[in-house]
């Protein structure tokens, strides 16, 4: 087991690639440290399997470098990168039992046979499987059949890492949490580098230590799920995290306050005069509706899930081109009274995010 | 609730009742009633029963047509299917050369049979054939006119390069549905390439070729037209199959009665032959899907 280091990696499917836009992994550089479980989280289409196959050698990327530890593997094949990987729908050898399926990477390492069978007892009695070791995998439900994809990826123990590619995704929603914590339980008890592909951000955040966010072939954050969402890098992790996501505002800033359509916010921390397209960024959970000292808007309409209230609301505009107000969401907690009056929002100003031409910017005090 | 009885419904399948009556069952009919009888000609019929039956089922000949029927139809399948398995295989798997191979793939099959058979009857010949030539210049003696084994080893070479094509097109859509993460799961698990054949791209071909079986069978076993052009059967009755045997009973000898007789017999091995295929393949199937 070792760290996998990815150096300036990118891959287009292109057999030339000539600008940004044909690659389909630009420029990645991480590294995935040894015996963490990751998420890899991103929009459908924005790179994260192509960048799982180039790590198990599926595909060679067209730039860059692999290293495992310090060792360079980017010439080097799958089998010999020894990795497993799990794949978003069910693959089972069909003529096989399910005990032999779960033997396969085994045997074709040529293990030996007490070895294995040990081996496959252990994780299907782990995964929930023992009860059907000796039926044929053909005709089994598309649940059985991806847990004995997910048994062939967690049967070897001296993998350098196990990658899942959405692996839940034909899963019933009841079964993927049962699934997901067997996944966390196998990850604490060996200790395997995991990582775990996505585009389902509560699965992320469930199941990582860490998050790593793509968007159109960039990784844009690295971070706890707080981080994602207290602190988000990137315009696309304020929208993509959370639900509804975050507010975007766009603002002309100078100094700690920023200005949108005549009105005033004024900000905890100073940004001088960033230069660029500039927004701020406020989620739905810290703004407060009040009845004076905030933000006009006008109430569009009010959606009660439970626990919460979700507001649709617009920022009223009081500057030169009227009519373009801004759509923002609010989440108020459900005891709170939401009076006719109460036509300003307020913002948390610890909690507003600046981002310049859609990446964060920090101020100074 | 009355369901509503509506018995004009009828008339709605009468069109298929009248085609399949005229198309199948009165010719069949004919053939069941010629079984029976005994002419000498003048529309003059006698009735015999079950005598042409028994008969048929003591002579030698039709036993010895059956017995190189089932021989042939068991080479023919012992080498077109592991061959065209073997073809598809090795068919790329996308891009310009992979259209132009199912071009030159379909080609024989669009061919007549008759015309295979005079293409390798020419081809074949030591005098002016561009086969029998070589093979005879390389000093290995060829005659498919005299010699049987030789005969036999046309008739098959003829086969093979008529019909390979749609057991290898077959095997290749069977090939080309089987999803990428197959191939990729195998290559994380290190199968070997046999394992990936074995485990993955067989069972997956499965249905595919139960019928390029099924059809493969069925034609081989009615083959008619390749023997007949290249020797008519022969030399002496070496590739006299079911179907020549039955021609020359019918029209050669016109023995009506008795080739009535020997097509319903023939009728029945195929219908007994392709079920036991189907079943077989079938149950093991669903013995798969259940245990």
């Amino acid at each position: 087991m070792a760290s996998i280091t990815l150096e300036k990696l990118a891959h287009s499917y292109l057999h030339s690639p000539q600008v940004q836009a044909d690659f389909a992994v630009k420029e990645v550089n991480h590294t995935w440290e040894d015996g963490r479980a990751y998420a890899l989280l991103g929009p459908s289409g924005c790179g994260k399997t192509t960048l799982l196959n180039i790590m198990s050698g599926l595909l060679k990327p067209t730039r860059g470098r692999i290293l495992f530890g310090d060792q360079d593997v980017t010439a080097i094949s799958t089998a010999e990168r020894n990795i497993a990987q799990v794949f978003q729908f069910p693959v089972v050898y069909d003529t096989m039992t399910v005990g032999q399926n779960l033997a396969f990477p085994l045997r074709n390492r040529g293990m030996e046979a007490s070895y294995i069978s040990e081996r496959v007892a252990r994780i299907s009695q782990m995964i929930g499987l023992d009860a059907h070791l000796d039926q044929k995998a053909r005709g089994l439900s598309a649940d059985l059949k991806q847990k004995i994809s997910l048994g062939r990826g967690v049967v070897r123990e001296d993998v350098n890492a196990i990658l899942f590619d959405e692996p839940l995704t034909v899963i019933d929603p009841h079964l993927k949490w049962e699934l997901r914590t067997q996944l966390k339980s196998l990850h604490r008890e060996f200790g395997h580098t995991m990582i775990y592909v996505t585009h389902d951000q509560t699965e992320a955040l469930t199941f990582a230590e860490k998050v790593v966010v793509m968007h159109d072939g960039m990784v844009v954050q690295i971070g706890t799920p707080q981080e994602l969402f207290d602190a988000p890098a990137h315009v696309f992790v304020g929208y993509f995290i959370g639900s509804p996501g975050m507010n975007f505002i766009p603002v002309s800033l100078e100094g700690n306050v920023a200005e949108t359509n005549g009105h005033a916010i004024n900000l905890a921390k100073d940004y001088g005069r960033p230069s660029g397209k500039v927004v701020l960024g406020i989620r739905p959970e810290f703004i407060r509706l009040a009845k004076d000292g905030g933000l006009p808007v006008r109430i569009n309409h009010i959606r009660d899930a439970g626990r919460q209230k979700f507001v649709s609301a617009a920022l009223l505009d009081a500057g030169p081109n009227a009519g373009s107000d801004t759509e923002i969401d609010i989440v108020v907690d459900a005891d709170i009274e939401i009076g006719e009056d109460m036509t300003n929002a307020v913002f948390d100003p610890a909690k507003v995010s600046v981002f310049c031409d859609d990446w964060r910017i920090e101020g100074g005090s | 609730m009355d369901k509503p009885v509506n018995q004009r419904a009828w008339i709605l399948v009468l069109p298929v009742v009248i085609l399949v009556a005229f198309s199948s069952v009165i010719p069949m009919m004919t053939v069941v009633n010629y079984s029976f009888q005994d002419t000498f000609g003048g529309n003059e019929f006698f009735w015999v029963g079950l005598e042409w039956y028994r008969e048929l089922l003591r002579s030698e000949r039709l036993w010895d047509a059956l017995g190189r029927q089932l021989l042939f139809s068991a080479i023919i399948l012992a080498i077109e299917i592991p061959l065209g398995i073997l073809v598809a295989l090795c068919m790329p798997k996308k891009g310009w050369i992979a259209s132009l191979c199912l071009v030159l793939m379909a080609l024989p099959l669009l061919i007549p049979y008759n015309v295979v058979g005079t293409i390798w009857q020419i081809f074949g010949r030591s005098d002016i054939g561009l086969l029998g030539r070589i093979v005879s210049d390389m000093g290995i003696s060829y005659n498919y006119a005299q010699n049987a084994f030789d005969a036999w080893v046309t008739v098959i070479a003829m086969d093979v390069w008529h019909w390979t094509s749609l057991v290898a097109l077959l095997s290749y859509a069977g090939l080309r549905s089987i999803p990428n993460a197959y191939y990729q799961a195998a290559q994380i698990d290190q199968a070997s390439r046999w394992s990936v054949f074995r485990y993955i791209e067989l069972p997956k071909m499965r249905g595919v070729l139960i019928i390029a079986v099924l059809l493969r069978f069925m034609d081989s076993f009615m083959i008619y037209t390749e023997p007949f052009v290249l020797t008519g059967g022969g030399p002496g009755n070496a590739t006299t199959f079911l179907s020549i045997d039955l021609v020359k009973m019918a029209l050669g000898q016109f023995d009506l009665g008795p080739a009535a007789a020997f097509s319903l017999m023939y009728f029945l091995v195929i219908l007994l032959i392709s079920y036991v295929f189907y079943t077989v393949m079938i149950t093991t199937d669903k013995d798969g899907a259940t245990q």
